[in-house]
C-alpha cells in the first residue's frame, strides 16, 4: 500500500513570532522555518507502517514556495521514499490545499493519507476534513493510534470525553494528534542519502486548481499583553468578581 | 528560545561572516549545500535539547564510581552517546572512503557544539574517540585500521588519548611507560597513565587507547617517544573480542566538574602482559600525536565557548522574567517591581557575556574554516596561508575562551544571585565544567609559550605581521561606517601596542625574561583578535542596518552586534593596551624574586 503524507513548511515552534509593523502578517524574513510538528508525526507514522510491512512506499507532498522542498527533504531524510512539490508563492488556504491534494491523490492512488491535524502557523484544522469530503473517503481525525488490518483501519481518536475507536474502510484519511508517536531524528547518513531521492515538481496551474485566496486578512495584531492580577481577600469576593466583573459565572 | 544555541547568531557567523555555503563548491564538500547543513544542525539541536540537556544535572550529580576495579556510571550517559552514534555524529567529518560523511570541519564544530553546550562531559567520550580514530586513520597500518576504525567511526568502541603520567603532564618528554618488542612486531606495554578521560567506562565493549611510550633504546626526551594502539580487549583477525589485555583501572579522579567523564589512572601490563601495536614510525609518537592538535585545541576553546553560551542564554532568560527592584528613577515602593533586565548593570553583565561568547564562537568557527581551507582549497598558496594563520591562532582560540568565557559564566551566576550559586540552576555546573578548559590540552602557560616561542619567535614575527595585515583590512573596511569610528580608533591603539610589544620581546635576548610574561602577551593578543572579530561582525551589521526594509527582528539582531562591539572596544580593548605596555617593559616581579619568598 502506498501512503501519502502532506507536509507544511511553517515558522519553527521555537521562534518568537513577531507581527510585521504594517500589520499585514507575521515576520518571516530570516526566521527559522521547519516542518509543522503534527506533520512530523504523520511522516513518522507512515514510516512505522512501512517498517511493519503494511506500507510499501511513502510519498511526501508539500505545497509552497521553492524552500518547501527543504521540508520535503527532511521527510525524505526521516525515511519517506519520494517527494512532490506543488510550487506556489500564493498563501494557499485549506480548501485550496485540499483541492490540490485531491489532484495529486488522483495521480498517485495512495491507500492511505496521513496529515497533521493542523498547522501551527494558522491552526486551521480543516485540510484533512475537507480532503475527505472532496474525495468521499472515510476520515479518522485526531488519531492517537492507527492499526491497519487488511482493508480496514482502526483509528483511536482523542475526543473531549476521552478516546474513541472507529473502524474505517480504506482508502482513508487520517489526521494526527500529538500522542500518536514521537517522531525520529533524521540521522546524518539519511540526510545525505535523501539528497538522492526523487523530488518532482508541479504547480497549481498544471494541476488545474485555482488557489486564489477566498479570505481577506484585515489586520494582524499581537495578542494583548497579560495585565497584572489582583489579590482577593475572600472566596466571597472572588465569586463576586467572577460573577459581576468577569461575567463568567 | 533555546537555552543552548542561538541559531540566528550561528547562521550569521556561518553564512554571513564565513560564507560557509560556498564550501559546497569544493569537490570534497559538494553534498554540503545550505539545506544539508541546516538539516544537520537541526538534528544536532534536537539531540542536544532532547537527549543531552535533560540528563546533564543527573550525570553531574551521580559521579562515576570505582567498584571492584570497574566503573559504575549512570545508564543515561551511555544512552545519550548511543543516540549520538546512531545519528551518525561520530563519522560526520571522516572521509567517505573510511565510512564517514566527509563534512567540513566548520559544520562539524557548529553542529557538535550544541551537544557540548547542553552537556560537555558526556560529549567528551565522542570527541576523544574521534581524535583517536583520526590518529589511527592518519598513521595506522591497514590491518589496524580494518580491525578498529569502523567500530570507532560508528561509535561502537570508544577511544582515548594516553599521554600524561603521574610524574609527567605538561613535560611529556619525561614519561616512563615502556614498550618492549615481543619479537612478532607487537610490543609489551608497561607503565602508568594518569588523567585518562574515558580510560575506563561502562558503555562500550572495547576501548581503543592511543598510548605514548618509549622503546628500550629510545633517545631521551620528547624525540624518544613512540605511539601505540593498545586495546582494552584483544581482538582476533575478524575483529571479534577474544579477552582482556591486562589494563587495570587503578583509580578514578574526583573532579570539580565534567564529572560524567570518567578520569582514570590506568596501569598497563602489571597484572599480566599488555600488548600494543605501534602506530607510525618509532620515536615519532609525539609529532604524530599532535597531527590533529589544531582541531583538538579548537575543540577545547569551543567547549569553553559553549559553556559560556549556555550560561549567557540561561541568565538572559532569567533576567527577562525575574522581577526585582524598581527603575533607578522610580523609587516608589508601591510601584510594581520590574524584570531585572531593566537594570543597566544587569544588561552590562549580559553584554559582557554576549561580547565574550558570540565573539569566541565566531573565532572558533573562523579557525575551523581555516582547518577546511588548509585541507581543501585548490590553490597551494591559499592552503599554506590558512595553515600559517591557523597555527598562529590556535593558542588563542584554545586559551582566550577558557579565560573569558569562564568569566562569562561568573556573570551568568551573578545575574541569578544566590540562585545561581545553587544546584537548582545549571549555572554553577557550567562554571565548574568550564574551569577545566583552562588546564587540559595544553595549559594556559603552555599556550603562551607556544604563541610567543613557536608561532611568533620562530619566524621572526612574519606570520604575526600577516595576521595584522588581515586585521587592518577589516579595520579599513570598518572605517566606512561612522558608527564604528570610536571602535576603530581603539583598535588602532591596540594594534600599535601589539606591534611595539612584539618588537621589544623579539629583541630581548634573555629567554627567561622574554617569556616571563608570555601568558599576559597571549591574553592581550587574544583581545586584539576578538576586537578584530567584533569589528568584522559590526561592519556586516552596519551594512545591514542601512537597509530601511530590515525586519524588526533583524534590526534588533544587528543592533545587538553594534552594541556588543562597542562594549568590547570600550571595556576590553584598553586592557590589551595596558598588558602590551607591561610586556614591552620586560618587567616581571616574578622573575626578579626568589622562590623562597613564598616560604621555605
Amino acid at each position: 500500500m502506498k501512503i501519502l503524507v502532506p507536509v507544511k513548511r511553517v515558522v519553527d515552534y521555537n521562534v518568537k513570532i513577531r507581527v510585521k509593523q504594517d500589520g499585514s502578517g507575521v515576520e518571516l524574513a530570516n526566521v527559522k522555518m521547519s516542518m509543522n510538528p503534527f506533520d512530523e508525526i504523520a511522516v513518522e507514522e507512515a514510516i512505522r507502517l512501512k517498517e511493519k510491512g503494511v506500507a510499501t512506499e511513502i510519498v511526501v507532498v508539500s505545497i509552497g514556495p521553492q524552500q518547501a522542498s527543504e521540508t520535503i527533504r527532511t521527510a525524505l531524510a526521516m525515511g519517506a521514499d519520494r517527494g512532490v512539490l506543488v510550487k506556489t508563492d500564493v498563501n494557499v488556504e485549506p480548501l485550496g490545499v485540499a483541492k490540490l491534494l485531491k489532484k495529486v491523490i488522483e495521480t498517485e492512488n495512495p491507500g492511505l493519507v496521513i496529515l497533521g491535524k493542523q498547522a501551527i502557523d494558522d491552526d486551521s484544522n480543516q485540510t484533512g476534513q475537507m480532503l475527505a469530503a472532496l474525495l468521499g473517503w472515510a476520515q479518522g481525525t485526531f488519531a492517537s493510534k492507527v492499526e491497519v488490518s487488511g482493508e480496514t483501519l482502526a483509528v483511536t481518536r482523542e475526543i473531549d470525553g476521552g478516546l474513541q475507536t472507529i473502524e474505517l474502510k480504506l482508502p482513508a484519511i487520517v489526521t494526527t494528534d500529538l500522542r500518536l508517536n514521537e517522531p525520529r531524528y533524521a540521522s546524518l547518513p539519511n540526510i545525505m542519502k535523501a539528497k538522492k531521492k526523487p523530488l518532482d515538481e508541479t504547480s497549481p496551474e498544471t494541476l488545474g486548481v485555482d488557489v486564489a485566496p477566498r479570505l481577506k486578512v484585515l489586520s494582524t495584531v499581537e495578542p494583548p499583553k497579560r495585565s497584572a492580577g489582583v489579590k482577593v481577600a475572600s472566596v466571597e469576593e472572588l465569586v463576586s468578581k467572577l460573577k459581576n466583573e468577569a461575567g463568567v459565572l | 528560545m533555546s537555552l543552548i544555541v542561538d541559531r540566528r547568531d550561528l547562521d550569521f557567523v556561518l553564512f554571513e561572516m564565513l560564507d560557509a555555503g560556498r564550501l559546497a563548491e569544493r569537490p570534497q564538500f559538494a553534498q554540503y549545500d545550505r539545506a544539508a547543513m541546516d538539516q544537520i544542525l537541526d538534528t544536532a539541536q534536537a539531540l542536544a535539547e532532547e537527549v543531552f540537556l535533560p540528563i546533564a544535572a543527573e550525570v553531574d550529580a551521580n559521579e562515576p564510581r570505582f567498584v571492584n576495579g570497574q566503573v559504575e556510571q549512570p545508564a543515561a550517559t551511555g544512552a545519550a552517546l548511543r543516540a549520538w552514534a546512531d545519528a551518525g555524529f561520530f563519522g560526520l567529518a571522516f572521509d567517505e572512503a573510511v565510512g564517514g560523511l566527509q563534512a567540513p570541519w566548520t559544520l562539524y564544530t557548529a553542529a557538535t557544539g550544541m551537544a557540548v553546550a547542553a552537556n560537555t562531559p558526556v560529549t567528551n567520550y565522542a570527541f576523544l574517540t574521534v581524535a583517536a580514530a583520526n590518529l589511527l586513520n592518519a598513521f595506522g597500518s591497514e590491518t589496524l585500521k580494518r580491525l578498529y576504525l569502523p567500530a570507532m567511526i560508528e561509535g561502537r568502541w570508544f577511544g582515548t588519548m594516553c599521554l600524561s603520567e603521574p610524574q609527567a603532564g605538561s613535560s611529556l618528554g619525561d614519561i616512563r611507560t615502556m614498550a618492549t618488542p615481543r619479537g612478532d612486531g607487537t610490543y609489551a606495554v608497561r607503565g602508568n597513565k594518569m588523567w585518562i578521560s574515558g580510560g575506563e567506562q561502562a558503555i562500550t565493549d572495547n576501548i581503543v587507547h592511543m598510548v605514548l611510550a618509549k622503546l628500550p633504546d629510545a633517545p631521551p626526551g620528547s624525540r624518544g617517544i613512540s605511539l601505540f594502539l593498545v586495546p582494552k580487549m584483544r581482538v582476533d583477525d575478524d575483529g571479534n573480542i577474544t579477552g582482556p589485555n591486562n589494563i587495570a583501572l587503578a583509580g578514578l579522579n574526583h573532579k570539580l566538574g565534567q564529572r560524567a567523564t570518567t578520569n582514570c589512572l590506568l596501569n598497563f601490563g602489571e597484572a599480566g602482559e599488555t600488548i600494543g601495536w605501534m602506530i607510525g614510525e618509532p620515536n615519532r609518537g609525539l609529532e604524530q600525536m599532535f597531527h590533529m592538535m589544531n582541531e583538538a585545541r579548537i575543540g577545547v576553546g569551543h567547549a569553553a565557548t559553549m559553556a559560556g553560551l549556555a550560561g549567557y542564554l540561561h541568565s538572559a532568560d532569567y533576567a527577562r522574567t525575574r522581577l526585582q527592584g524598581r527603575p533607578a528613577d522610580s523609587r516608589n515602593p508601591a510601584s510594581p517591581q520590574v524584570p531585572i533586565i531593566r537594570h543597566a548593570d544587569v544588561r552590562r553583565m549580559l553584554l559582557s557575556q554576549k561580547a565574550a561568547v558570540e565573539g569566541a564562537q565566531a573565532l572558533c568557527l573562523f579557525c575551523s574554516k581555516l582547518v577546511d581551507d588548509a585541507a581543501t582549497t585548490t590553490d597551494a598558496a591559499t592552503r599554506e596561508r590558512a595553515g600559517r594563520l591557523l597555527g598562529l591562532l590556535t593558542p588563542v582560540v584554545k586559551s582566550w575562551p577558557s579565560e573569558h568565557c569562564l568569566e562569562a559564566n561568573k556573570w551568568a551566576i551573578q545575574i541569578l544571585g544566590g540562585y545561581g550559586y545553587t544546584r537548582d540552576y545549571p549555572l554553577e555546573r557550567l562554571y565548574r565544567d568550564n574551569r577545566l578548559n583552562h588546564i587540559h590540552e595544553g595549559t594556559f602557560a603552555i599556550q603562551g609559550m607556544d604563541l610567543l616561542g613557536r608561532k611568533i619567535g620562530a619566524d621572526g614575527g612574519e606570520t604575526l605581521r600577516e595576521m595584522i595585515g588581515v586585521i587592518r583590512q577589516t579595520l579599513d573596511g570598518a572605517r566606512a561606517f561612522a558608527q564604528l569610528g570610536p571602535d576603530c580608533a581603539r583598535m588602532d591603539s591596540a594594534l600599535a601596542a601589539l606591534e611595539s610589544a612584539t618588537r621589544a620581546l623579539l629583541a630581548c635576548q634573555d629567554p627567561e625574561r622574554r617569556t616571563a610574561n608570555a601568558t599576559i602577551f597571549l591574553d592581550a593578543f587574544g583581545h586584539v583578535t576578538l576586537g578584530w572579530i567584533w569589528l568584522w561582525q559590526a561592519s556586516l551589521a552596519e551594512a545591514r542596518l542601512a537597509d530601511p526594509a530590515l525586519s524588526e527582528a533583524d534590526r534588533l539582531f544587528y543592533f545587538g552586534k553594534r552594541q556588543a562591539c562597542r562594549y568590547f572596544s570600550l571595556h576590553e580593548l584598553p586592557h590589551a593596551v595596558a598588558r602590551f605596555a607591561l610586556c614591552e617593559s620586560l618587567e616581571s616581579p616574578a622573575l626578579d624574586c626568589a622562590p623562597e619568598i613564598f616560604g621555605e
